[in-house]
């Protein structure tokens, strides 16, 4: 909630500061336009709101994580590390009540931690010490090494001087200090305001944990192998799903006979998720490469064919007269004329398969496979390296961005004609 | 025999509802080779009708079409076809797309060369050539399209509207290269068009057609065309004949609209 709020707040507060930077240096022909809103071409992406956006991100993200790579006075409060102190007030049958301390050492998970040394102290009741982990909480045994122990009816009637009961609870500088149904006190540390790094890890570890796994590897494989395993199955089932699906598209586009016979089929299976054909093809093929493959090819399958099958259908009549009249053969139409106008539908439905594929293949291998990008986020969860389980996620991101990044770039150089007839 | 004659062609289109459209009735025409003849007449009176059954995409429910004593029975390279936009190919330069047909035919560029380059220099865009069509200009893209039908070196040319989407400078420059392409290449030309004056410019014949069924009404021939070729067009549009002429099917054209429009009213 609160983050939400910094974010908005930094979004509104940068575009007023933006806007009253660069009102002056910015002149070009959209600046001379006066009528901007609601005129589409006038609207361009900013970009220094990009980087701003980008930036914010990692501001929040490093913020709330205690990240080293922002400043330590814009960290959010972080968990209270450190030794904790309160008091107990105990009774027992026949004797005063009596005051001992309890000091807490509160430490980073994953770190060496010893129990502080203390002095026992006087009265009956002797002073006490533990160990917390930062995020966590403990049961504290107090009684145990008092003289009156639970069988001369032990009980502790205050914390810090505050009256305390079985269910009950008091906050104390250090962290709450509750009572559990039957006597026993439970000290839960000031948790702040930052994230647990097993929820979500500052950046660097994140950076940390790629350098180590891109050097080591995971699970018996090396990182490239796990993302280049992904890749590979979703090229391999695009490419058959292409080599089937735009002669099926062209098939459908040219002749009643395919197209009333492939029609029922494509348009039901076009809205069938390819997700929901991963146990299917489970059962059918097994968890092995076979069944990626085939399940890829599927997805890929149906959006080309319909690709294709809209690219014919969208040849202007003029061009295929024209060209009849200039003397072309079926085949030569199909060839110059044909194929070259389906192009930049074939284009399109292209990127839009390699995106589905690309989501696709990382589902299956959630669910099941040996290697893959999806696989090494789901063994990670398992034991809860949520490092990994980022870096994974920003991997698989980067790499579908670059894959549609490297289909525009194709589209740009093979089909310059494209929205242009 | 040669030359294109078209005898009693109907045409009736059936509708999806069971009713039915007859877009000709008993049309008969002939041409000599060489000639150029302007089509005119109200929207929906069967002119593209009629040229796409010339062409040959379509057959007549009736009759039938001969051009040099054979039978028309569907496109063929010995008839050209100008379309008003949008028939280029844009995936090609305008010079692929101006050798398509020779290319179609199998032909080696040793062949057909010179033949497009001469073209290209007629209707001015040998600068252009290798630059793709979708970056010239309406007009220019015109001149590519007549350029790439000549190019074919067709018997007849059939041209639906061709200048119909250019301004009327670029419109009128056109006309002065269609009857300059005509007079140099001698070809039998039909051009469909909407304008009463470019049908009076472009024709040595000009056919006015009626609607519903669509028929011939009335066939001028004119001297205005022969009078166009290599000279000012304006000065033409000057000659007392041409303002007589074309007052005289505006009125006829109004008058077919005024009836179709009574008729539509009085229908519904
Ligand atoms: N494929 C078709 N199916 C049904 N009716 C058609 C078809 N093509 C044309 N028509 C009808 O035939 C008649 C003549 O059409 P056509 O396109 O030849 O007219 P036109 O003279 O070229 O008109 P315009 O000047 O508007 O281009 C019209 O009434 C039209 O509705
Ligand atoms: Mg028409």
């Amino acid at each position: 909630m609160i983050v939400f709020a910094i974010y908005v707040a930094i979004f509104v507060a940068s575009f007023f500061i933006v806007k009253f930077v660069a009102r002056k240096t910015i002149t070009d022909y959209t600046s001379l336009k006066t009528v901007t809103f609601g005129d589409e071409s006038a609207v361009t992406p900013s970009r220094i709101a990009s980087v701003i956006s980008i930036l914010t991100i990692f501001l929040l993200w490093g913020a709330f994580t205690g990240s080293k790579i922002v400043p330590g006075f814009l960290h959010a409060p972080g968990p209270f590390l450190g030794d904790a102190q309160f008091t107990y007030t105990a009774e027992a049958d026949g004797q005063q009540a009596d005051d001992a301390t309890v000091t807490v050492r509160v430490f980073e998970v994953g770190t060496d931690v010893e129990v502080p040394e203390i002095e026992p102290g006087d009265g009956w009741a002797k002073n006490d010490s533990d160990t917390v982990g930062a995020w966590r909480s403990g049961l504290i045994r107090v009684d145990r090494n008092d003289e009156f122990g639970r069988d001369a009816g032990h009980k502790i009637v205050a914390i810090n001087g505050q009256p305390i009961e079985p269910g009950a609870s008091v906050q104390t500088e250090f962290g709450r200090v509750g009572m559990s149904p039957k006597g026993t006190l439970n000290f839960e540390p000031n948790k702040g305001w930052q994230m647990e790094p097993i929820w979500l890890p500052p950046p660097e570890a994140v950076v940390d944990r790629l350098g180590e796994i891109a050097s080591e590897g995971y699970r018996d494989s090396t990182l490239w192998e796990h993302l280049g395993y992904s890749l590979f199955r979703v090229v391999v089932g695009f490419l058959i799903g292409a080599a089937v699906g735009i002669p099926l598209g062209y098939a459908m586009g040219l002749s009643n006979w395919f197209r009333g016979w492939f029609d029922p089929i494509v348009e039901f299976m076009r809205p069938v998720p390819p997700l929901a054909l991963i146990p299917l093809v489970i059962i059918w093929a097994g968890i092995g490469e076979t069944g990626k493959i085939i399940l890829l090819f599927l997805a890929a399958l149906w959006i080309m064919a319909i690709a294709a099958r809209s690219g014919v259908s969208g040849v202007k009549i003029s061009k295929v007269h024209a060209a009849y009249s200039l003397g072309a053969s079926k085949w030569q139409i199909m060839r110059h004329v044909i194929i070259p106008n389906s192009l930049p539908d074939i284009f399109t439905g292209a990127r839009v398969a390699m995106g589905v594929c690309w989501g696709t293949v990382v589902a299956a291998e959630l669910v099941a496979a040996e290697k893959g990008a999806g696989m090494m986020i789901m063994v990670a969860s398992k034991f809860q390296l949520t490092d990994i389980v980022i870096m994974g996620i920003i991997l698989i991101g980067v790499i579908g961005f670059g894959i549609d990044m490297l289909m525009r770039a194709a589209e740009r150089a093979l089909v310059p004609w494209k929205g242009k007839g | 025999m040669s030359g294109l004659s078209i005898n009693n062609i109907s045409m009736r289109f059936d509708l999806p509802n069971g009713g039915s459209v007859q877009a000709l009735k008993d049309v008969s025409l002939d041409l000599k080779e060489g000639e150029l003849m302007s089509v005119l007449g109200p929207s929906g009176c069967g002119k593209t009708t009629l040229l796409n059954i010339l062409a040959g995409f379509l057959a007549p429910t009736e009759g039938a079409i001969e051009l040099n004593g054979h039978k028309v029975t569907g496109p063929d390279a010995e008839r050209g076809m100008v379309f008003q936009q949008g028939a280029l190919f844009e995936w090609m330069s305008v010079r692929d797309n101006v050798s398509f047909g020779p290319r179609m035919a199998g032909k080696r560029e040793a062949e057909w060369g010179s033949n497009v380059d001469h073209l290209l220099d007629v209707v001015g865009l040998q600068d252009f050539k290798e630059k793709a069509v979708y970056e010239l200009s309406g007009g220019m893209q015109q001149r590519v399209a007549l350029a790439r039908c000549l190019a074919n070196d067709p018997d007849v040319i059939l041209m639906d509207e061709p200048l119909g989407a250019l301004d009327a400078l670029t419109r009128e420059k056109m006309q002065g290269l269609v009857l300059k392409l005509w007079k140099e290449t001698g070809k039998t030309i039909i051009l469909i068009t909407h304008s009463v004056e470019e049908a009076l410019l472009l024709g040595e014949r000009l056919l006015v057609m009626a609607p519903r069924p669509g028929r011939i009404h009335t066939e001028y021939r004119l001297p205005f065309a022969e009078m166009g070729v290599g000279a000012d067009l304006r000065e033409v549009k000057k000659h007392p004949d041409f303002n007589i002429k074309r007052e005289e099917i505006l009125g006829m054209i109004w008058d077919m609209e005024e009836e179709i429009m009574g008729r539509t009213e009085a229908a519904s």
